[in-house]
């Protein structure tokens, strides 16, 4: 009964505030404003996305076998150290990565897929090598115990098994980065940041809005693209949301 | 004193009602241990859990010394009800002080007091208080975490006490000590207690009576004795185990199955020791003593039958003595080791009382039996699911 | 060393927007800590509201910080706050509630059954029940949270400098316009130190706070 109650007053709420805010949108003509930008929208929007994928691609490419590469015995003595580096460097802002990268290469695209690389590759560097260690140990023994080679292992068991970790850790990678993006504009990288902070410096609500929203919506719709890619991906066996 | 009163426990589940406790009906009268005991799923634990409403009852009522507790707060019904569980359940953020004396503060004791209280209660558990009071909950073994579990559940004194499976977790050799323990403190404390086992051998050791249950059902409620004698039906008779004349043993104390005994002094002939092992029917041997009435060996019929001289010159010395107040289990397994059908029993200054024989054993163990085959209906103490 | 030459120049400025920035991230995730802590433990009660409102929060979350500024700028306009102050840390306070209630929710949760029916049992009310054994035993993860915003929203607010609102951001998006390395080194790292150590003190007052029989 409570929680019955508990929805219905959800939902009520929140078709009060959508036609609330649809009353005022159509008073300020806001979805009129908005289209002004509707161009540079569309161009900001690919040229966003096309950051996201490079740098994040470019990331995941660096980041698992360099995680793999650390969680290896022959690594084990380094590998302690590193991620203790690693852990601190992800408490350093990405404002401050993006622009220590300015300073390093400049101004323009470069500079910046280059400072998002860096800023989403530590989560995918660490989840890969506690997943990878964090594999059962029987598993492993079970695996040579059957003649697996190192490599076989690597790939038939440990990477498997690891897998939901590792999507775990490209999954707050990817959020790092499109919290980022925006601020590729800054050193020169252009994207829908381009709207908000020109919007902000001019004073202009519905250039700001037009940037503002679509790179939220941008943000939520990668984060359910990655969860679903992971909801595919990892195999059944070994994947929390399937059971 | 605990009643309990048509209590009956119905769970809502998605494919249907389960009646989880029927009908129970049930007293244990003051200062006794009653063991609830059963399969899992026999509702024993949710009968249990009811008296102190962690699981609250459908209908029914629960008297606590006479007193109907369904109208009372369960806060304060709960804190005059000691309660352990088998998880022990110590709150690993407080030390073995403030966890003991968690009752106490809540009912608003002053600090001097409580403390006192547990110091007193870690010395009635068998733990150090100089050791023991500052410590964490994790630093101990899980047979001191229990100690302590017990102790916490007794701070406020209260007068009943319920226990969920209490040694479920804890080693069996650690476990014998511990009920061994707690046993004793109990002839002091004479608490009511109710007790979950699924143990038999447990129930059997604790238990002034114990309850039987199946499918949400008080089947039997019996003292341990009359229950492994006269098992009401084919469960409980299976549930206690083929081997329950032997559970027995545990039950009866040298003093009911003591016979009288013959003896010789060492300075009777062995012709006298032959004519009075032919009067009592001895087959192999007759028991010597000396002047204090202690004994201290055996003069064989072979020996007696074959020799002439004194019994002083000529007996073999003693293998084992029993006490009146040891249980028969002890007696049988002494019995086995020395590879003998009788032993003799002396009080605490090893003065001769009597002795027990194989053949007493088996007769006081079969006679109820035989009784039970006589009276169609067996004398049970206690009305069973009225 | 013309770096070394500005940071001994303008050393009172960099303190002073430092102490700005502490202040900011302090207020703002101080009030998250009074709002999200109560929160998670009021959705303990409730499974469903549980999953709401920690889909909500893990929403607002994913939406970029400059988004999230550009989408309040225009709403707090309305009461003349647009710029500056009051939407920064509406926006830190907002970040911070994902991090403290979930882990306020799962610490709460985590607790061993058997502690909480052994405080039933002992006769504790549900106040107490929370005061003396849940909430001692989640602190540690619910400070973990606290921590996790606090880092998270250094960098927030290092952002929020673009919004008027202050702090070392200011170095730097001064350094990004005037290209000028040596103020936006200086700010990219006095705003990294400031975040590890924030990091590291917040990990020895966690210790300090955990109980005594708890820590690991």
């Amino acid at each position: 009964m409570k929680k019955l109650r508990l929805t219905r007053y959800g939902y009520g709420i929140g078709l009060v505030l959508m036609f609330t805010l649809g009353i005022l949108a159509e008073q300020y003509d806001v979805v009129d404003e908005l289209f002004f930008y509707q161009e540079d929208v569309v161009y900001l929007t690919v040229q966003h996305i096309e950051l996201v994928l490079i740098s994040g691609g470019i990331a995941i490419l660096i980041g698992v076998p360099l995680g793999t590469l650390l969680s290896r015995p022959r690594f084990a003595r380094i590998a302690e150290t590193a991620m203790q580096s690693l852990n601190i460097g992800t408490t350093i802002p990405t404002l401050a990565i993006l622009a220590l990268s300015m300073s390093l290469l400049g101004i323009g695209m470069l500079p910046a897929v280059f400072g998002l690389c860096i800023a989403s590759l530590l989560p995918i560097v660490r989840n890969t090598y506690t997943g990878l260690l964090e594999v059962p140990d029987h598993l492993k023994e079970a695996a040579s115990g059957i003649g697996m080679t190192a490599q076989q292992m690597l790939y038939r068991i440990e990477l498997p098994n690891a897998l939901y970790v590792i999507f775990a850790g490209i999954r707050t990678a990817l959020a790092i980065n499109v919290g980022t993006v925006p601020l590729a504009f800054l050193i020169g990288g252009g994207g829908l940041g381009e709207l908000i902070f020109t919007g902000i410096d001019l004073d202009e609500p519905f250039m700001m809005l037009a940037g503002a929203i679509p790179t939220a919506m941008l943000a939520i719709l990668a984060d359910i693209v990655i969860a679903v890619l992971a909801f595919l991906i990892v195999p059944k066996g070994v994947n929390p949301l399937r059971t | 004193m605990i009643k309990i009163d048509n209590l009956t426990k119905i769970f809502e589940t998605p494919n249907g009602p389960v009646t989880a406790a029927d009908h129970i009906n049930m007293e244990v009268p003051e200062g006794e241990i009653c063991v609830l005991l059963g399969p899992s799923g026999c509702g024993k634990t949710t009968t249990l859990k009811m008296i102190n409403r962690i699981i609250p009852p459908s209908s029914g009522r629960v008297f606590i010394n006479g007193e109907d507790t369904t109208g009372l707060n369960t806060v304060e019904l709960r804190r005059n009800i000691g309660y352990v569980i088998q998880q022990i359940g110590l709150f690993p953020n407080m030390t073995i002080e403030e966890n003991i004396a968690v009752v106490p503060k809540l009912l608003g004791w002053d600090s001097n007091r409580y403390k006192a209280r547990a110091k007193e209660l870690l010395e009635l558990v068998a733990l150090d208080p100089s050791v023991f009071l500052k410590r964490y909950p994790r630093e101990l073994s899980g047979g001191q975490q229990q100690r302590v579990g017990v102790a916490r559940a007794l701070a406020a004194d209260p007068p009943v006490m319920l226990m969920d499976e209490p040694f479920g977790a804890i080693d069996p050799i650690n476990r014998e000590v511990i009920q061994d323990e707690f046993l004793k403190m109990q002839q002091e404390l004479r608490k009511t207690i109710m007790f979950v086992s699924h143990d038999i051998d447990e129930a059997v050791k604790m238990a002034n009576r114990i309850a039987i249950f199946r499918g949400g059902r008080l089947v039997q409620y019996d003292t341990p004795d009359d229950l492994l004698a006269h098992p009401k039906d084919d469960f409980v008779e299976s549930f206690v185990g083929d081997d329950r004349a032997l559970k027995r043993l545990r039950l009866v104390q040298v003093s009911q199955v003591m016979e009288p005994v013959a003896v010789v002094k060492p300075s009777d002939s062995l012709q006298t020791a032959l004519a009075r092992i032919e009067e009592h029917g001895y087959s192999r041997a007759i028991l010597m003593v000396n002047e204090k009435h202690q004994p201290i060996g055996y003069v064989s019929r072979s020996v007696a039958q074959t020799t002439k001289g004194l019994c002083g010159d000529h007996y073999f010395g003693l293998k084992a003595t029993t006490s009146p107040s040891d249980d028969l289990r002890k007696v049988a397994s002494l019995m086995f080791n020395h590879d003998t059908t009788w032993l003799p029993c002396t009080d605490e200054q090893g003065v001769l009382v009597g002795r027990v024989t194989q053949q007493g054993i088996t007769h006081y163990l079969g006679a109820t039996y035989q009784r039970d085959a006589l009276n169609a209906q067996s004398p049970h103490l206690h009305q069973v699911n009225a | 060393m013309e770096l070394l030459d500005f940071l001994n120049d303008n050393l009172d400025l960099i303190l002073q927007l430092t102490a700005e920035h502490i202040s900011l991230v302090a207020v703002a995730v101080g009030l998250a800590t009074v709002t999200g802590v109560p929160i998670g433990i009021a959705i303990t009660q409730n499974e469903r509201a549980a999953r709401i409102v920690l889909y909500v929060a893990s929403i607002i979350i994913t939406i970029p910080s400059i988004a999230l500024f550009g989408l309040m700028i225009p709403l707090l306009s309305t009461i003349g706050q647009g710029i500056g102050y009051l939407p920064a840390v509406i926006a830190v306070l907002l970040y911070s509630q994902l991090p403290i209630i979930r882990n306020t929710y799962t610490a709460i949760n985590n607790v061993n059954p058997a502690l909480r029916e052994a405080a039933r049992g002992v006769g504790m009310s549900p106040l107490q029940r929370l005061r003396m054994v849940e909430v001692p035993l989640a602190i540690p993860v619910i400070m973990a949270g606290v921590r996790t915003a606090v880092v998270m929203n250094i960098g927030v607010m290092a952002i929020a400098a673009y919004i008027g609102a202050g702090g070392l951001g200011v170095l730097i998006s001064r350094g990004i316009s005037q290209s000028d390395p040596r103020q936006l080194i200086a700010g990219a790292i006095a705003v990294s130190i400031l975040a590890v150590i924030a990091d590291y003190a917040l990990l020895w007052l966690q210790r300090r706070l955990t109980p005594k029989g708890v820590s690991a």
